[in-house]
């Protein structure tokens, strides 16, 4: 047996020798986001190579500010994805409850035509959508302009589809015995039984809401109602900029994410591999 | 499972008040506007008028070429990318898999103008780390961002590292969805891994390598915000100029309404025919 374990042992090293450079490669852009974020631009702009952190954030996210309302931009954002979150989670999981527990006219053109919006490429609707938000409803660089038209999707709702066809039918059927109205028994026994898909459809959707760049870069394009990624987003391509903070900027964008990743993992993978199994 | 329409269409009224205010009438809307003059107000009807343009509008044909040739090289290799990364994450012999999951799916929560801002300067001429790198280890300085070839190949880096992990995310679930006594009958049928991975793990994760390609094809058809932000407005000259770039430049610079439209029915058109390609590709066989 010890050659067959020795064997084990050489393609465990393999692996470990081929995928810790891939990963290494991987991070790298990240680890250069944070120590761009703390060095200053003569720094940035030096021919040496520097690999590990300075101690010039805080000057630079003062040049951000002076480039931009970094910080308002950030309260805008923080404000749309939460409300964003919460609405569209209401909307989804409706949906999605429908489509799992009842049978009704029309059900195999709904889930029909949600399959196909998948297919379809965004950028179809995008024009219209400008048009009525800005022009006919003359909601351009309001909140709701941003939290509204991007409140349908269709992944989330066959995501809730799933979640909610996967429970057993008894626990519902004991509760409509007993009189319960339906939508007490959505409130009250099926969304406490589907908290795990839940947070995962939050954090999906509060980042689909914190990072979306185009329709906020159409829609809110006055200072003063920019989301944080516009707002940085203006700044790239700039002369007279600092980079430094450009860099302080996208840190901040970025490591709450990486933190709440972190935190939770399970939530959030579950969330993208919902796709895949059916 | 009870059949009850006016129950279930409370529960979706919501989700499809927003779906016919903000997709429906869009969809038909901008269909409707691409036969349209829209440089004049009123607008008018002009059946000819934008498509007649984009059949010979050399711009257009510019970013379809690039589009395309992102979607041929770059869609393929990161599907590749996310397998490999997928066989080797869901390998038994692999310890801390944990900071190894941490290093290839953190880019999918980074936001596109944040790594957009970063691939600038790590890729930039004379101060970008990269050229440093290539440099110190003896090879020449690239310059990523004056040369169209560079240029491409920088966007098609780009959009693989922010992406590869998330496809990677959907095949590793995918590949575990597969029952474990597969593996264990071939094994004990003394079936070499390799052959295990062509044979038994290729082809039952077929739909699901579809449903990312799709996924990935309809993203990369719409690429705008990496040449919008990393090339500088799909520099050089045009060199990344890209369908979702063209659409915004028309639609939203020149105020071209029209014309934007009949540049993303074009996306459209592509994106159905590819999906359906890819569906006709995997049919299961009767």
């Amino acid at each position: 047996m010890s050659s067959l374990a020795s064997a084990r042992l050489k393609r465990s090293i393999a692996l470990h020798l081929f995928l810790t450079p891939l990963a290494l490669i991987w991070l790298f852009p990240l680890w250069m986001m944070v120590v761009f974020s703390t060095m200053p631009d003569n720094g940035i702009f030096s021919p040496g190579i520097e690999l590990l952190p300075h101690g010039n954030f805080i000057d630079n996210f003062n040049n951000l500010q002076r480039d931009t309302d970094f910080v308002g931009a950030i309260v805008i954002s923080v404000c749309v994805a939460v409300t964003y979150t919460f609405l569209s989670v209401m909307l989804t999981s409706m949906a999605g409850w429908a489509l799992a527990r009842y049978q009704f006219v029309g059900k195999g053109v709904v889930v029909a035509i949600i399959l196909g919006t998948i297919t379809l490429p965004y950028a179809v609707v995008l024009i219209p959508q400008f048009i009525m938000v800005a022009r006919d409803f003359k909601l351009a660089n309001t909140w709701v302009a941003l939290i509204v038209p991007p409140l349908f999707n269709s992944l989330g709702v066959l995501f809730m589809r799933q979640s909610f066809s996967m429970m057993p039918d008894d626990l519902f059927d004991a509760a409509r015995v007993e009189g319960v109205k339906e939508w007490r028994i959505y409130v009250f026994i099926a969304l406490p039984l589907a908290r795990p898909m839940l947070a995962a459809l939050c954090i999906i959707l509060f980042l689909a809401s914190w990072n979306n760049y185009l329709w906020p870069l159409l829609i809110n394009s006055q200072p003063g109602s920019m989301t944080a990624p516009v707002a940085l987003g203006t700044l790239i391509g700039l002369t007279k900029v600092s980079w430094g903070g450009i860099m302080a900027g996208a840190v901040m964008l970025t490591v709450p994410m990486l933190i709440v990743f972190v935190l939770l993992q399970r939530h959030f993978i579950a969330g993208i591999a919902a796709g895949a199994v059916k | 499972m009870r059949n009850r329409n006016a129950t279930a269409y409370r529960f979706l009224t919501p989700y499809l008040l927003i779906f016919a205010i903000f997709w429906v009438w869009p969809i038909i809307s901008s269909f409707m506007i691409s036969f349209q003059a829209t440089r004049t107000v009123p607008w008018r009807f002009a059946p000819g008028f934008n498509w007649g343009r984009l059949i010979g509008d050399p711009a257009f044909f510019n970013a379809l070429k690039n589009t395309l040739l992102i979607l041929v090289i770059q869609v393929p290799a990161m599907i590749a990318l996310a397998m490999l990364m997928a066989v080797l994450l869901n390998s038994p012999l692999l310890k801390a898999r944990g900071l190894y999951r941490f290093a290839f799916f953190a880019p999918v929560v980074v936001g596109e103008v944040a790594y957009s801002a970063v691939f600038r300067l790590m890729f930039s001429l004379d101060f970008g780390i990269v050229n440093k790198l290539l440099n110190s280890i003896g090879l020449p300085k690239i310059d990523w961002f004056s040369n169209v070839t560079p240029a491409m190949a920088l966007i098609m880096i780009a959009v693989t590292w922010r992406w590869a992990g998330y496809n990677a995310i959907i095949l590793l679930a995918g590949m575990q969805s597969i029952p474990e006594d597969v593996y264990e009958a071939a094994t004990l049928d003394r079936v070499s891994k390799l052959k295990q991975f062509f044979y038994i793990t290729l082809p039952l994760l077929k739909p699901v390598i579809v449903f990312c390609a799709v996924l990935s094809i309809i993203g990369t058809m719409q690429l705008f915000t990496e040449p919008f932000l990393i090339t500088e407005r799909g520099g050089p000259g045009g060199g990344t100029e890209t369908l979702g770039l063209l659409l915004y430049r028309q639609g939203f610079r020149s105020l071209n309404f029209g014309y934007a439209s009949a540049v993303a029915y074009t996306m459209a058109g592509l994106a159905i025919a590819i999906t359906l390609v890819q569906l006709w590709l995997t049919r299961e066989p009767k």
